[in-house]
């Protein structure tokens, strides 16, 4: 116990069966803390996202989300809300008519009668744990919430299917095959890895204008289809296939391509599903390149559109997280499923 | 039909030259054994034929017909890998199906195909099962009724027992030998062991360092080697090989002196050498016997297999290493002197030179 | 069964659809030859990377001498190395406000800041939590996923998210006045916003690189402790002497990556400070760029490519030393 505060020893111990030292006690509050700084902003802002609007701005804010009770008295257009009130030493549910200055004027909503004043100091609102739907189905009915989802989804099912065919083919050919320039081609491929897009962005979208496909989900789809990450991963597990079945096949009278789809594809499973789970996050969270092609309202993917939202509604925060969460669960889904494979992948090939 | 015609065969990677000049006829219906070291290219010349591998010169005619354009599956053969090669996701069904399919076959001939070749492979069990459910034995005959409903002109099987056991092996090579003997198809067969060669083989392919050492029956090789090469590669153990320089020759024979006052008589032509000329004189272990004239040999030691024993020991007065095999039980005294001579027609004369064998009296020099 | 005639079916169906599709490939084949397959398989990729890549970094290169607002090549004048010049003409460099072009100095600087603190701070964290989940931990699966769960977030969603966290009626301030400290609007003053930007980008990326700090970590084989645990080796030695220096090969390609993606930082910034602010306080080298050229109606695509083309040589040069260090440790 001696250098048990030591943080070198802390960070280097290991623990040892019965018995508990102050090294595990930091590991875990560092964890459990750092769960937390996770955590915590992704929680609050789906709790928010479940708050009508008029709550969603209280402060200080509650934890779960309220809405105030209202009730439709006689007498009166609009429903009244119900508070709590201290009347002659009584416990008394009354509905608020109207507040003016430091009193409140009030009815009995069962037996309406003249209102009776009130000082606000004495009555606490009635509320009730609700959730607004209205900040989920708003808009998905109102806005064009239901349109950027669409263009998402296609654009990463579309992008993700293309993404996995190309580069296959790529890949079956340049681990399957000798043939001259096979070497400087790859070469040529894996350059590209050290290539930012925010290098080429400029130019690049001057090439999507030359062809045509500025302010067009193809836009966005094709020029990042051929992927040098996705080469390289799916060569490197195509090596490990045994070239005597590629002859065997031969011999089997298949075609080469018969041998892609037939033999090779259906072998190269595993990574080309470490791929799909990549390509599909990528494109789902692709922002910078579906900002700078798209620019007409119909084609927003999610993203673009999400961040179009924050500038338009900038108060209405109790939307723009509504949508931000129904643009967040299916990552979160995709990753409680496939955690392992995910962490694996990229501990594996270092991609992200 | 099944028959094979390679002429002047080169095969080159490169500057790297590892087929040279290949002539070898194989006729429809033979089984035949390429036989030699590891790098000798007899998995070359298999893949060659088979139309995996391209050549660099020379002509491979099938049934009369050119196929050096032509694909694997257009040459009408099929192949056994050395690793099987079935493929992992599919189950034997499919494996078996799937070349039929690519070919277009018919439904219920894949099925009577399948269902035929399953019957004579006994595999019928596993049908429905994926490769890695199965033993190696079990691949083993997957991978050659995946051959077998091909139906094809040619088998070609790499080394095809390489990855079994012993036992298995054993078993193995007798149920190939007699699938031969059921479809009566040329078969093509490649392997290091020398043990598979002979007791396969109708003919005997050697190949060494990219050539042809000599075709023959196993038997023919076994009795006439060509060259010094062959008479060492089949037979175990190796043959004992003497250096010696000739001193005499008669009608009888030619007298051979290994040194030491020891001289062997050699029924070779005594025209195809001259005296004083250096040769190899070679006798298989199991060719000498112990006589009461002969070579001096001193015991080392020797190994008791029950039915055979192995005797070690050297030629008195050299250090050169000779072994000889004597049957049933025989039990010599360390450092004991036996004499030793080669059965009749047993001993085999080699020109240092050209390692060619010395001809045997009224035996015209065999070609290749 | 049912279940199984589907899938049957699906299979035929896609039988039928492939045999559509090989068709004309096969036909290629029988024409062109089995060599020339592979040719043929590479053509779509090589394809879509000549264009979308090759063609951009070549055009990139020339379009920086040029200016205008036009376009394509044919609408656009040259002007040799007038780009260059206006970027890089300045009085003093350390005062943006000196320079010609004050908002690329303003974004220089707030790189160069951005970078060394977020890079320190990542690996530190990063670092930190690698070494205590390789300890023999309970949960380590759940709190390496846990860790990692904001990597696959999209920018805007953490923008958004961390935006709303630090409102002025958001968790933060509501839990500073449970302590008594007065609420602030963290995102409208330039000291907080940086440092909050800085937060954010550890929040979402440190759990990568913690995941190859550990698969580093793990691969340094156990005999080693335990070794040195045999040979009385204190916590600090056995840091100092063994585990840093075999993780340095991880390290240092950590520290690089970190490097090369702290240059380009965009998205999450631009998101969270809206477009920068308050001021240019968080306008980055990248948003320079994304400014110039599409961000207002000027659209100075030279001015935008001679930036691109700067900030281009800088990551290359970065890759070339990771290359370098990363071949020297190898040997």
């Amino acid at each position: 116990m001696a250098n048990g505060l030591n943080p070198i020893a802390f960070l280097t111990r290991t623990r040892r069966p019965g018995r508990i030292d102050i090294t595990d006690i930091l590991s875990w509050v560092w964890l459990i803390g750092g769960t937390l700084i996770v955590l915590i902003p992704v929680v609050w802002a789906g709790l928010s996202s479940l708050k009508p609007a008029a709550e969603i701005t209280r402060f200080p804010p509650s934890l779960l989300p309220h809405a105030a009770v209202q009730k439709s008295v006689p007498g009166f257009e609009q429903p009244l809300s119900l508070w709590n009130v201290t009347i002659d030493g009584q416990q008394k549910q009354m509905a608020m008519v109207r507040r003016i200055g430091l009193k409140a004027q009030m009815v009995d909503p069962d037996k309406p009668g003249p209102p009776i004043s009130v000082d606000v100091k004495e009555m606490t609102q009635v509320q009730r744990l609700t959730v607004a739907t209205e900040n989920f189905t708003d808009p998905l009915t109102r806005f064009d919430f239901l349109t950027f989802l669409k263009n998402s989804v296609f654009v990463t099912v579309v992008a993700t299917l293309m993404t996995l065919i190309v580069n296959a083919l790529a890949a079956f050919a340049l681990s399957k095959y000798k043939f001259r320039g096979e070497k400087a081609i790859f070469l040529l491929i894996i350059s590209t890895l050290m290539i930012p897009l925010t290098v080429i962005m400029v130019p690049a979208y001057l090439v999507v204008v030359g062809v045509g496909l500025v302010d067009n989900l193809w836009g966005i789809i094709i020029p990042t289809v051929a992927s040098p990450t996705g080469v390289f991963l799916l060569r490197q597990y195509m090596l490990t296939i045994p070239d005597e079945l590629i002859e065997a096949a031969r011999v089997d009278a298949a075609s080469e391509f018969r041998i892609f789809w037939r033999i090779v594809l259906p072998l190269t499973a595993p990574a080309l599903a470490v791929l799909a789970i990549f390509s599909v996050l990528w494109r789902w969270n692709d922002f910078l390149w579906p900002l700078i092609v798209l620019s007409s309202r119909d084609h927003f993917t999610l993203q673009v559109g999400l961040n179009s939202f924050q500038g338009e509604f900038s108060v209405q925060w109790n939307y723009i997280l509504a949508m931000t969460f129904l643009s967040l669960a299916p990552v979160t889904v995709v990753f409680l499923f496939l955690q392992k494979y995910i962490t694996t992948g990229i501990a594996g090939t270092g991609m992200k | 039909m099944g028959d094979l015609k390679l002429t002047n065969l080169n095969k080159a990677y490169g500057a790297l030259a590892v087929l040279h000049d290949i002539n070898l006829t194989i006729e429809d219906g033979e089984f035949v054994v390429f036989v030699g070291p590891s790098g000798c290219g007899k998995s070359t010349l298999l893949r060659v034929i088979a139309g995996l591998e391209d050549i660099t010169s020379g002509g491979i005619d099938m049934s009369g017909r050119d196929v050096r354009q032509l694909s694997p599956a257009e040459r009408k053969i099929a192949m056994v890998f050395q690793s099987y090669a079935l493929y992992p996701h599919m189950s034997v069904r499919k494996n078996l199906a799937f070349g039929l399919e690519n070919l277009r076959f018919k439904r219920e001939e894949i099925e009577s195909r399948i269902a035929e070749a399953a019957r004579m492979l006994a595999i019928e069990p596993y049908l429905e099962r994926k490769p890695r459910q199965l033993s190696g034995g079990q691949r083993q005959r997957v991978a050659i009724g995946r051959a077998i409903v091909r139906e094809p002109d040619i088998f070609l099987f790499d080394e095809p027992l390489s990855n079994l056991d012993a036992a298995l092996r054993v078993q193995t090579r007798a149920e190939i030998t007699k699938l031969h003997r059921d479809i009566k198809t040329t078969m093509i067969y490649v392997t290091h062991d020398q043990v598979e060669a002979m007791t396969m083989a109708d003919k005997i392919v050697v190949l060494n360092a990219g050539r042809i050492e000599q075709v023959g029956s196993p038997l023919d090789l076994f009795d006439h080697p060509r060259n010094l090469f062959v008479a060492g590669f089949l037979g175990s153990p190796r043959m004992n090989i003497f250096k010696g320089k000739v001193v005499s020759r008669s009608a009888e024979g030619v007298v051979i002196d290994l040194g030491y006052a020891q001289y062997l008589t050699a029924k070779v032509d005594p025209s195809s050498v001259s005296d004083g000329q250096p040769v190899l004189a070679g006798v298989r272990p199991a060719h000498f016997k112990v006589s009461s004239q002969g070579l001096p040999f001193i015991v080392q030691y020797y190994e008791s297999l029950g039915t055979e024993t192995y005797v070690y020991g050297t030629l008195e007065g050299q250090s050169e290493q000779v072994i000889i095999h004597q049957p049933g039980h025989f039990a010599p005294q360390v450092g004991e002197r036996l004499t030793i001579a080669p059965a009749e027609g047993r001993l085999h004369v080699f020109d240092p030179q050209t390692s060619l064998a010395v001809p045997n009296f009224g035996e015209v020099r065999r070609v290749a | 069964m049912a279940a199984r005639s589907i899938s049957s079916l699906g299979d035929r169906l896609l039988d039928g659809v492939m045999s559509i599709v090989e068709a004309p490939i096969n036909g290629f084949e029988r024409l062109m030859g089995r060599k020339r397959m592979p040719y043929l398989f590479l053509a779509p990729n090589l394809v879509l990377f000549g264009i979308f890549t090759f063609l951009p970094i070549a055009i990139a290169v020339g379009y920086a001498f040029t200016g205008g607002t036009g376009l394509f090549v044919t609408e656009r004048p040259f002007v040799g190395f007038d780009n260059f010049r206006q970027l890089l003409s300045c009085e003093n460099y350390l005062e943006p406000g000196s320079c010609k072009e004050s908002l690329f100095w303003t974004a220089i600087w707030n790189t160069l800041w951005f970078v060394s603190f977020n890079v320190t701070a990542t690996l530190l964290v990063a670092l930190t939590t690698a070494l205590i989940l390789n300890r023999a931990i309970a949960g380590r699966g759940f709190f390496r996923a846990m860790f990692f769960y904001p990597v696959l977030l999209s920018p805007v969603v953490i923008g958004l998210i961390w935006k709303w966290f630090l409102d002025r009626n958001g968790l933060l301030n509501a839990f500073l006045q449970m302590l008594g400290v007065p609420p602030e609007i963290f995102l409208l003053e330039v000291g907080w916003s940086r440092f909050f930007v800085v937060v954010v980008s550890v929040w979402c990326h440190m759990g990568f690189y913690t995941l190859i700090l550990l698969a580093g970590l793990q691969a340094i084989p156990k005999d080693l402790y335990e070794a040195a645990s045999i040979d009385a080796a204190s916590p600090r030695r056995t840091l100092f002497r063994i585990t840093l220096p075999l993780l340095a090969p991880n390290l240092l390609v950590v520290l690089i990556l970190l490097m090369i993606r702290s240059v380009q930082i965009f998205d999450e910034a631009w998101v969270l400070t809206n477009g920068g602010g308050p001021g240019t306080a968080n306008s980055f080298i990248v948003q320079y760029i994304y400014q110039m050229a599409f961000g207002s109606d000027l659209r100075l695509f030279g001015l935008a490519s001679a930036a691109s083309v700067l900030m281009g040589l800088v990551l290359l040069c970065l890759t070339l030393v990771q290359l370098k260090l990363g071949k020297k440790m190898e040997s």
